[in-house]
């Protein structure tokens, strides 16, 4: 059974590269058991998602554009 | 539309500098080098005005030009060797060994709890001034792995090559940075806000 650490090292990389099959088999067991796990990825997630949103220029003016 | 004249780019030039100098400082972790690079940016999009194809995304073609000034910075400093060597920074594991168990699970104190959905977090301006304190926090090589997968978009190949370091040290740098980030933002972000 995979332990939480090791199943942060597989939450980290699915971030820069796709599983391998057996890779994305023992992450998906674990987090099907561990809430702890399922919170961390969720914030993996939201870094990720934090650096596309401070990277990108989505403030006020990309509205003002996308309104017809 | 008022929006597209070189009058109202200039304005919107100045709105967004303070975010390009936050987006700079994440990479360089210089403010003068920062600045420096924010004002070459704000600079060559002054003189390429004409060559912007209007329509849409003004920021965005600004950001672009940022992040190529930014990989230069990069590029010239580690030809200038001041760099510290990418490999050796396992000095400090502390924070992250804080966070498990000796038989990997999580610390009792250390479990994730929920941020809530990310678009509250990011309309939320003390969840950026955390995300921005604990990106400082971070060590050097870290912080500079994780600004260029995460904040620039560069794939990790991309980063090796660009840095000079094998591909699995880059995905355990990038692990221990986001393990880092999330322990640091959970104690600033949630526990003062419910203090």
């Amino acid at each position: 059974m995979m332990m939480c650490k090791e199943a942060t090292r597989l939450m980290s990389l699915r971030q820069d590269r796709p599983l391998k099959f057996r890779e994305r088999l023992s992450l998906r067991l674990h987090l099907s058991m561990c809430s702890a796990c399922r919170e961390c990825d969720r914030q993996f997630e939201l870094l990720h998602k934090a650096g596309q949103h401070k990277a990108s220029a989505s403030e006020g003016t990309d509205e003002e554009r996308r309104a017809p | 539309m008022t929006q597209d004249t070189p009058e109202a780019r200039h304005r919107r030039l100045i709105d967004v500098r303070p975010r390009l100098v936050s987006f700079a400082l994440m990479h360089l972790r210089d403010l003068s080098r920062a600045e420096d690079a924010v004002q070459e940016a704000l600079t060559a999009a002054l003189e390429k005005d004409g060559s912007f194809a209007g329509r849409s995304g003004y920021e965005t073609w600004v950001f672009g030009i940022l992040k190529y000034k930014i990989l230069d910075v990069m590029r010239a400093q580690k030809r200038q060797g001041k760099w510290q060597p990418l490999e050796d920074e396992g000095d400090d594991d502390e924070p992250i060994e804080r966070q498990f168990q000796q038989n990997g699970q999580w610390q009792k104190d250390a479990r994730p709890s929920s941020w809530g959905e990310p678009e509250a977090a990011f309309e939320n301006d003390h969840f950026w001034q955390v995300f921005d304190a604990c990106m400082i926090a971070l060590p050097d090589s870290a912080a500079r792995v994780f600004s260029l997968r995460e904040l620039m978009g560069l794939s990790t190949d991309d980063i090796c090559r660009e840095l000079g370091i094998k591909e699995n040290n880059c995905w355990v740098i990038l692990h221990r940075a986001r393990l880092r980030l999330r322990a640091c933002i959970e104690k600033g972000w949630l526990k003062e806000t419910a203090s």
